[in-house]
């Protein structure tokens, strides 16, 4: 036996129930025993295109009216949702990934692992089973798992048999029998030829003469044949590992509020990091994106100008790129509730997207004589708070700007590093600091001979006691801001007014101090651009 | 009576045996780690900052008080530790602390608004563990807005770093802290000193009144609170065994960030009395 095969039965509605279930660990037992019946179509022609065991022993049948089957009680009607059908078809090929690399991608519903070389890792193919099968529960699907050494007889059987089953080489043919001609997949036509035949199960198709089935039935029959006998054989088409995590939410009515909105952003984030770790993957970057319900004024407005025309919902878009790969669905849902908090949309949400950037986990070696380091993950939490707090362009680590501009600089994401700086010096002497006022503080200067002598700003009068300078710097006259100042390092000896005086006893006034001016040649004024401390 | 004591000690010694050494033994106080600031004559004076603990560096403006919270960066950023500047009124000149030597990527950088935004983000750092210096500037909000922080604010950040290796510094005018801190430097600075430029330099210049440059300028430091034990002391001051108590004086200089750079060349002359009137 070489290759398993993994089949969803009730693909269309697992999938409706798979995002339900997501957030209540009885995903099973729910969907043994309710009735769903899914609709699709364009109202009101919507028909039923699947129904769970429940609904069908209820009495629904498919093609069913919606109305029609709107009258069973105790039947859940829901629409098909083509996102969660895609987004349980990747889980499935995540959940084939996490034990090999060679899957192929037979059907939505249905996929073949090559199992060659995974005894060392899960031991029997008994055993891979099992696994495949507590593997899938994990992601809240309920499969059929079926081994065998033929990848046909393993589509048939696991789409045939509920739960795991393991076919023998050189039994396919025993065990396929029982199945019914149905699972053989043949045209209509076929089908019903069969069914005037008498033909209803595998075995009894097996059993035909093969040269005479070929002249009434053609190569179909052929190759029905061969299935039937577990003795078609082909090679595996191996499908390309998906790098694209993705997860949406169509929602019946529009979420205003933050709390129910994070509910459901909690589910998705669990089933993006179910898949993720499955991969031994971690997210990079997490990519929103909202659809949002157009405002009553703006819809009532568009109408009136175009009474035809239907815009597009407006869309809220948002990508928190993290520092380090993490894949904590707790971790992740409060750094995206901090970021909608700073930002949140303007409208209700109508459809939730969430997309993950896979990158590889953090691998870090520890060391007892590094220094401590924050925790990435927790440090991140941390700066997404401070933002909130203090704002986006607030919070990070200063880069200076290669500009001869004065102050330039700017915020870049903090990512401290463990490795000790290569120009470690051993700093033993202070140098003069400077602290800068954002924006500079407009000063008058009184000039003596075309050099500062007295100056005063906010509130306080001073003599110029020493100087230097000017230290004339310009720049940037080829653009729109340009800058000419002539820069003074002033000493200040400040005088003692009733005003001052107040102050002083506070102890606010400084009787001295050492500050930098400038005279700006564009603006024509002074202005203080911090104090040495 | 004290045959009763003796009884019950011992029986209390031997129920706690395996658990518990010495239950009756004094046990010393929890030795505080110091590590340099970055400054030498700081270092000799209180025995560097201690870590686990709150440090107060209070003064008026110009006083040194940035000069020496830029030491005590480049000092930590130098072994690759993560450090947090929360600054207050948003003064923080990144050129002037990269040209003091503190590796800007390991510092991360919050700039506040008010003093409310300040004490948040504190505390917020506080909990998120693993910053080597968490630097609170204060410096530039006036004395009678700190003085307002309510005593269990400076209780709940000293609880905060207590049992940590952070070192906690806190920047302002006047001590607030009170018994919270454990270490707490007032300082105060002298007149600047300036350079002037080579005497040919100033004949070509025709006599340019101003043709100097700042050189830097002095700092007084006293100590007003140290609990840093005297051993402790010792061990940082490589040996030199004194105690440091309260009222110990010490002063330092600072340097302006274009002397020495090996660009200009200035004369080291004594100070232009013009300039200290």
């Amino acid at each position: 036996m070489a290759f398993a095969s993994i089949h969803v039965p009730d693909f269309l509605v697992q999938s409706i129930v798979r995002g339900e279930a997501w957030a209540g660990a009885h995903g099973e037992p729910e969907l043994r025993h309710r009735a769903i019946a899914l609709v699709d179509g364009n109202p009101p022609l919507e028909k039923v295109v699947a129904a769970s065991e429940a609904a069908m022993n209820a009495g629904i049948q498919l093609h069913m009216a919606k109305s029609q089957a709107a009258q069973f009680r105790g039947v859940e009607i829901r629409n098909r949702s083509r996102e969660q059908e895609r987004a349980a078809h990747a889980t499935l090929l995540d959940l084939g990934w996490s034990f090999s690399p060679r899957v192929e991608d037979t059907a939505p519903d249905t996929i073949v692992l090559d199992l060659a070389g995974l005894a060392s890792l899960f031991g029997t193919e008994e055993n891979v089973a099992n696994q495949l099968a507590r593997r899938a529960e994990g992601f809240r699907l309920l499969v059929n798992v079926a081994a065998s050494s033929s990848i046909e007889a393993a589509i048939l059987a696991a789409r045939g048999f509920p739960g795991i089953s393991l076919i023998p080489a050189g039994e396919e043919a025993l065990r396929l029998g029982r199945l019914p001609v149905g699972v053989l997949s043949p045209s209509v036509e076929v089908l019903e030829t069969l069914e005037r035949w008498g033909v209803r199960t595998c075995a009894a198709l097996a059993a035909l003469p093969l040269l005479q089935l070929s002249e009434r039935l053609g190569q179909e029959g052929i190759r029905l044949h061969e299935l039937a006998r577990g003795a078609s054989l082909r090679s595996l088409v191996l499908a390309e590992p998906s790098v694209c995590f993705e997860e949406e939410m169509p929602l019946d009515y529009g979420v205003a509020e933050l709390e129910p909105l994070a509910f459901l952003l909690g589910r998705l984030l669990d089933q993006l990091c179910a898949r993720l770790t499955a991969r031994s993957l971690a997210a990079g970057a997490l990519r929103v994106r909202f659809d949002l319900e157009r405002s009553p004024e703006k819809h009532s407005r568009s109408l009136d100008e175009n009474p035809r025309h239907k815009p597009a919902p407006g869309i809220y878009e948002k990508v928190l790129t993290l520092p380090v790969p993490m894949r904590d669905s707790k971790m992740l849902l409060r750094l995206l509730r901090l970021q909608l908090q700073c930002n949140p949309p303007q409208a209700p949400i109508l459809k939730i997207s969430l997309a993950v950037d896979p990158a590889r986990q953090r691998t870090a070696q520890g060391g007892l004589f590094l220094p401590s380091s924050p925790d990435p993950e927790k440090l991140e939490l941390t700066i997404a708070r401070l933002t909130h707090l203090v704002g986006d362009a607030n919070v990070g680590s200063p880069e200076l700007v290669d500009t001869h501009r004065p102050g330039e600089f700017r915020i870049r994401q903090f990512v401290p590093s463990r490795d000790e700086s290569p120009l470690r010096r051993n700093f033993r002497k202070a140098a003069t600091a400077f602290r800068a006022f954002r924006p500079s503080l407009p000063v008058t200067v009184e000039l003596r001979e075309g050099y500062p002598a007295r100056i005063s700003f906010r509130g306080l009068r001073g003599e110029v006691v020493a100087a230097s300078g000017p230290w004339r710097t310009s720049g940037d006259w080829w653009q729109e801001d340009p800058w000419q100042h002539d820069e003074w390092d002033l000493e200040i000896h400040f005088h003692s007014s009733p005003v001052i005086r107040r102050e002083r006893n506070s102890a606010r006034c400084p009787q001295r101090g050492l500050y930098r001016v400038y005279y700006d040649a564009i603006r024509r004024s002074w202005f203080v651009r911090g104090i040495y401390d | 009576m004290a045959q009763n004591i003796a009884a019950l000690r011992a029986k209390v010694e031997f129920d706690l045996r395996g658990r518990a050494s010495a239950p009756f033994d004094y046990r010393d106080h929890k030795i505080i780690e110091t590590v340099p600031s970055g400054i030498e004559e700081i270092d000799l004076l209180a025995g560097g900052l201690p870590r686990g603990g709150l440090t107060e560096i209070c003064g008026p403006p110009c006083s040194g008080r940035t000069s020496f919270l830029l030491s005590a960066l480049a000092s930590r950023t130098a072994h690759a530790e993560a450090c947090v500047l929360i600054d207050g009124s948003d003064n923080f000149d990144p050129h002037s602390a990269e040209a003091a030597g503190v590796e800007l990527k390991q510092l991360l950088w919050v700039r506040c608004r008010n003093i409310e935004q300040a004490l948040r983000a504190t505390d917020l750092l506080l909990q998120s563990r693993g910053f080597g210096l968490i630097a609170v500037d204060l410096s530039e909000i006036a004395p009678e807005t700190v003085r307002h922080v309510p005593l269990n604010a400076w209780f709940r950040f000293r609880r905060g770093v207590e049992d940590t290796p952070a070192i906690l510094v806190v920047l302002d005018q006047e001590p607030n802290a009170k018994t919270c801190a454990s270490l707490v430097l007032r300082l105060g600075s002298e007149p600047a000193r300036w350079l002037a430029t080579l005497e040919n330099h100033a004949a070509n210049l025709c006599v340019h009144p101003f043709a100097r440059l700042l050189d830097g300028f002095d700092v007084r430091a006293e100590v007003l609170r140290s609990r840093i034990q005297p051993a402790v002391v010792a061990r940082v001051s490589n040996g030199s065994a004194f105690a440091c108590a309260s009222g110990e004086t010490g002063s330092f200089e600072t340097k302006a960030i274009w002397n020495g750079t090996g660009n200009l060349r200035i004369d080291p002359r004594p100070k232009d009395p013009q300039t200290r009137e």
